[in-house]
């Protein structure tokens, strides 16, 4: 399992883009419907949100399961992420927008859902230079702090998603109830790691 | 994106004949004796019956429609109204019937298609109502038949920023409503779909306070543009589209073109209509397209023309959706960035 588990990540983290290409090729039986540019934000957009949301899982199992097995891909599925957002970026500026920077300036200024899906894909980019082995042991304890950007990132992601929907809201909340549940996980852990360092009796290290 | 070269419809391109015709083929017995616009089928001569005769023509009396419950029995007759139309080339069956916004039957744009296919659309009933001499409940047969059906290529426009040309069949909205004697009072007209969660299994969801209803000012509803739709590229309604009965308002953005309609009524004041009172301030009840006037989280100003190609198929969006010179008149002097 342990040896398996990121070439499954590899796997499931490109099949939406398996099936995006399916779709454009008509291979498969795949379609992405009579408008396609819309088909392939909507895809890249959600799978970056999904992935997200299975890195920030990462800790919680650990610590359920006591396996180190879950943390393994973890930088792995945050540059997947990180790359299906910017695929979501470059597919709205060349296909969408069809590369008329005028009109990419005017829709930061006046879409506030599309500034705050730029900002987190911003956002995204430090995290994802300083995801090699290097830069973690030259950052050592600062680069768990700037990863931790990834919760704020997220919302943002949630935010951007929220603010386009028509009138079904549910998904987006969907997306919020996950990452609430798991912010509240983490303040737990939080919680419990301060009380054990108080009471040094009760944990030896 | 199946059948890509199919539905590919550059702007220079009318589809091919033999194309429609294998789509059409696919759809089984439908065909048989179905009438076709006939600008598209001018060389299909052998697959066509005596009706498209007549659709060419251009002038005979087309309107006579099948009595009784067995409406949707023959295909419909009808004759083309090339005045009313545009001269862009339409977009596929395909396109426009696996991809549209219906609620009432989920909220993915290939749901429609999809879940409607046990929708039973007859019989069909309409009940007329509120400010007009005339009232009642009618079967949809004889509410139709004194109407000639036409064939009109009309533009759609979605709020969402997509667009398509469709050959709608229908009937001019304004003389099916005169038929009822509206009385002075009657300034508005309010439509109302079909409220059936068994039948419409999206209307168990509740994003939108259903039955869904949309309303005219009485002059939109009597504008000649205004067309009430049973039927596209010249074979009847299918559910997804809004079977049996729809509206089609071109200028206007596709919202308020409500569909399946059971209930028309004449009010002195303006309707509570779905959109508007789920967003006021993102859909207000004239929704004229308009690329001056943005929806708050997107623009107006252009509009993706489906199954066009991957690139160039975003296009200007138009006042009025392009039909400033017949509709602008309606809004003299209204102030339309408050009027949206």
């Amino acid at each position: 399992m342990q040896a398996l588990i990121k070439p499954l990540v590899w796997l499931g983290a490109l099949a939406p883009l398996g099936l995006i290409v399916a779709g454009i090729f008509d291979l498969a039986g795949q379609s992405l419907g009579p408008n396609p540019i819309r088909e392939i934000l909507h895809v890249t957009g959600k799978t970056s949100l999904n992935l997200l949301l299975i890195t920030l899982c990462a800790t919680p199992l650990r610590e359920l399961t006591g396996q180190t097995l879950w943390v393994r891909p973890r930088r792995l599925l945050g540059l997947m992420a990180f790359s299906y957002a910017l695929l979501h970026f470059l597919v709205y500026a060349v296909l969408e927008l069809e590369l008329q920077l005028g009109e990419l300036g005017r829709e930061l200024a006046r879409r506030p859902y599309i500034l705050v899906g730029t900002v987190a894909l911003l956002a995204l980019i430090p995290l994802a230079i300083t995801s090699t082995d290097r830069m973690m042991r030259r950052l050592g304890r600062r680069w768990q702090r700037l990863h931790r950007l990834i919760y704020p990132i997220t919302a943002l992601g949630i935010w951007h998603y929220y603010w386009q929907v028509k009138a079904d809201i549910r998904e987006p909340l969907i997306y919020l109830g996950l990452l609430a549940l798991l912010l509240a996980w983490r303040a737990r852990s939080a919680r419990l790691r301060r009380r054990s360092r108080q009471v040094p009796a009760a944990s030896p290290r | 994106m199946k059948n890509k070269d199919e539905n590919r419809i550059l702007p220079s391109e009318i589809p091919s004949e033999s194309s429609f015709f294998e789509r059409r083929a696919l759809l089984g017995g439908l065909l048989a004796g179905a009438t076709l616009p006939s600008a598209l089928v001018s060389a299909q001569q052998s697959a066509t019956t005596g009706t498209k005769a007549a659709a060419s023509a251009g002038t005979a009396a087309g309107g006579g429609t099948a009595s009784g419950a067995s409406l949707h029995a023959a295909p419909p007759r009808y004759t083309r109204n090339a005045a009313l139309s545009v001269r862009e080339p339409p977009n596929s069956y395909e396109d426009i019937t696996t991809y549209n916004n219906f609620y009432e039957f989920g909220l993915d744009k290939s749901d429609p298609a999809e879940k409607s296919g046990s929708f039973r659309p007859l019989p069909w009933s309409v009940e007329i109502g509120g400010e007009a001499e005339v009232t009642g409940r009618y079967a949809l047969e004889d509410l139709l038949r004194p109407h000639a059906l036409e064939e009109r290529i009309y533009r759609f426009r979605c709020v969402e920023a997509w667009s398509r040309v469709v050959p709608w069949l229908g009937l001019p909205l304004g003389a099916l409503l005169q038929r009822f004697k509206p009385t002075s009072r009657a300034k508005y007209v309010e439509f109302t779909t079909l409220l059936d969660p068994r039948r419409m299994p999206g209307q168990r969801v509740g994003v939108l306070d259903w039955p869904y209803v949309e309303g005219l000012r009485i002059d939109e509803a009597m504008h000649p543009l205004a067309l009430l739709v049973v039927g596209v590229y010249g074979r009847w309604l299918p559910n997804q589209s809004g079977a049996p009965l729809r509206l089609i308002v071109p200028w206007k953005y596709g919202f308020k073109s409500i569909k399946s309609i059971v209930r028309i009524r004449f009010t002195e004041r303006q309707p509570r209509t779905s959109w508007n009172l789920s967003a006021p301030d993102e859909y207000g009840f004239f929704a004229n397209v308009n690329p001056a006037v943005d929806h708050p989280r997107w623009s107006q100003a252009k509009e993706r023309r489906i199954g066009g190609s991957f690139l160039g198929s975003r296009i200007d969006t138009l006042p009025f959706n392009g039909y400033a010179n017949e509709v602008a008149s309606l809004y003299r002097g209204m102030d339309l960035r408050r009027f949206y």
